[in-house]
């Protein structure tokens, strides 16, 4: 797999940790369940996903990486901090 | 059909023609008592400790492949008895005691080898927590001793001991560990459930699960609607999926775990040989293959193949740790889908559905836990209460954070198992 970073180009996969999925957070005051919902329970399609990846051996931005994970195909990527995920539900 | 040293003396004798299929190929009933999605390693365990010790035998498996083609067919057929979490701890030595008594049980030659599991330790802090680990494994009742080098040294000359990053210090010898016949397993519990009346239904994919009033009806299959009191998930890295279909969120992310065999070789790996180096392990099957792997790739997949770094990174360990292999030629590589939950340990529990059963998060651990879930699962859809090994194997402990199994000790959170 090959990504291509909004910063550097494209890059191989070894230069990215993998966080899992990119989910929009709960606020700080969110019920529990919420929480529960946000760090455990997943839909986990065979398709496209969006993930967080980090370029640690890059430009050491946060990236929000579409990918199909039945054909390992990288669709896009952006920058997460510009596809809001942070803040309040 | 029996089988015994007779029969095979006397087929051989008239030409081996007097052999039957193991199993049948019925047609789909309308009605079950029981329906179980996905005829792998487990389905065919459940439906069988279902008919052998719960006496129900109304019960269908439905597959959507041929039987034992998913994960059981997909794996690197170890079996071992060397968890420590409370939990984890009491299942898998169950599992353990009904692997040794499996072949007798079922008739059926699963090649069962108890060569012995060496766990290598390359340094003062890994020896500590193998030593912590073998008092747990010795107190829930079974096997394990700490080795020095020496020790290891008289078992597996050929490791690389001097290795400077990862010397080889010890292991942690557990006897009863060993490798058994994957296909064979699966096979095994086919014949066993058949024979009691099961039927074992192939190329039938479910499609849909029908829930009324909170109480699970059947399902929708492509082979036509089919009743059932009860219905049991048992489809591993597809159990998001399923479990989609009536309508309920798990847990569960599926990622890709690699493995590997080369050309078959003459005998020079006894035993199974894990290194805490890299998580690599590696054992000789009765063919003379080395099969091996390491980690998962670290990202979600349903690809059933794996990526290069990865393959790079156990081919380095196998070259740093048992350089005398450097020269055998790979011969294939495959990859599992796994049911990762964020901590690493199983389900096995009500879904919060009448009569639907959820089985699934087995994670890297699923083919050494098959006769333990089958038996602990088909307890708990005759029973409606969990078996007594696998009282902990809940669904809410990630909602109430209580009861969780993290064996590596790094944090129940999804990217970390």
């Amino acid at each position: 797999m090959r990504v291509t970073c909004p910063n550097c180009g494209e890059r191989d996969r070894r230069e990215f940790y993998v966080k899992g999925a990119a989910l929009v957070r709960p606020g700080a005051d969110a019920p529990v369940e919420a929480w529960h919902e946000h760090v455990h329970m997943r839909d986990n399609p065979a398709g496209d996903v969006h993930e967080l990846w980090y370029h640690e051996m890059g430009c050491g931005a946060w990236l929000n990486v579409c990918r199909n994970v039945v054909s390992h195909e990288v669709v896009s990527a952006v920058l997460a901090a510009g596809s809001d995920l942070g803040g309040a539900r | 059909m029996r089988f015994s040293g007779w029969r095979v003396l006397k087929e051989g004798l008239t030409g081996n023609k007097g052999w039957t299929g193991h199993w049948r190929d019925p047609e789909p009933k309308r009605e079950y008592d029981v329906v179980i999605i996905g005829g792998g390693g487990h389905g065919l365990a459940t439906a069988y400790y279902l008919a052998k010790e719960h006496g129900i035998t109304n019960i269908a498996v439905l597959e959507k492949g041929y039987l034992g083609g998913g994960n059981v067919g997909r794996n690197t057929t170890i079996v071992r008895a060397n968890y420590y979490l409370p939990g984890n701890s009491e299942f898998y030595s169950h599992s353990m005691h009904l692997w040794e008594g499996l072949e007798q049980d079922l008739n059926y030659n699963a090649m069962m080898s108890q060569r012995g599991l060496m766990m290598i330790y390359h340094n003062d802090g890994q020896r500590d927590a193998m030593v912590r680990r073998g008092n747990a494994i010795i107190n829930q009742g079974d096997d394990a001793e700490l080795l020095d080098i020496e020790g290891v040294r008289q078992r597996a000359p050929f490791l690389n001991f001097d290795d400077n990053r990862f010397p080889v210090m010890g292991a942690l010898l557990h006897r009863r560990g060993g490798t058994a016949r994957h296909d064979a397993v699966a096979w095994g519990f086919a014949r066993g459930a058949d024979m009691r009346g099961v039927d074992l239904i192939q190329n039938c994919e479910v499609t849909g699960i029908d829930v009324e009033n909170g109480k699970v009806r059947g399902v929708q299959t492509s082979r036509g609607v089919i009743r059932a009191k009860k219905v049991a998930l048992a489809a591993a890295g597809r159990s998001g999926q399923v479990a989609a279909m009536a309508g309920l969120r798990l847990p569960i992310e599926s990622h890709v775990l690699q493995a590997f065999v080369t050309e078959g070789l003459k005998p020079i790996i006894n035993h199974v040989i894990a290194f805490a180096e890299s998580h690599m392990y590696i054992s000789q099957s009765d063919k003379g293959g080395l099969v091996f792997g390491s980690y998962l790739d670290f990202y979600n997949s349903y690809a059933a193949r794996g990526n290069l770094p990865m393959v790079e990174h156990t081919m380095e360990s196998i070259m740093a740790m048992v350089p005398a292999l450097g020269k055998a030629r790979l011969l294939r590589s495959w990859g599992g889908i796994m049911d990762m939950t964020p901590d690493g340990s199983p389900i096995i529990d009500h879904s919060g559905i009448e009569g639907l059963y959820l089985n699934c998060g087995w994670c890297y651990g699923g083919f050494k836990a098959t006769p333990g879930s089958g038996n602990a699962y088909a307890h708990l859809i005759a029973t409606d209460r969990p078996h007594g090994a696998a009282t902990k194997f809940k669904l809410d402990r990630f909602r109430s954070g209580y009861g969780l199994m993290d064996e590596e000790g790094t944090g129940a959170q999804h990217n970390l198992h």
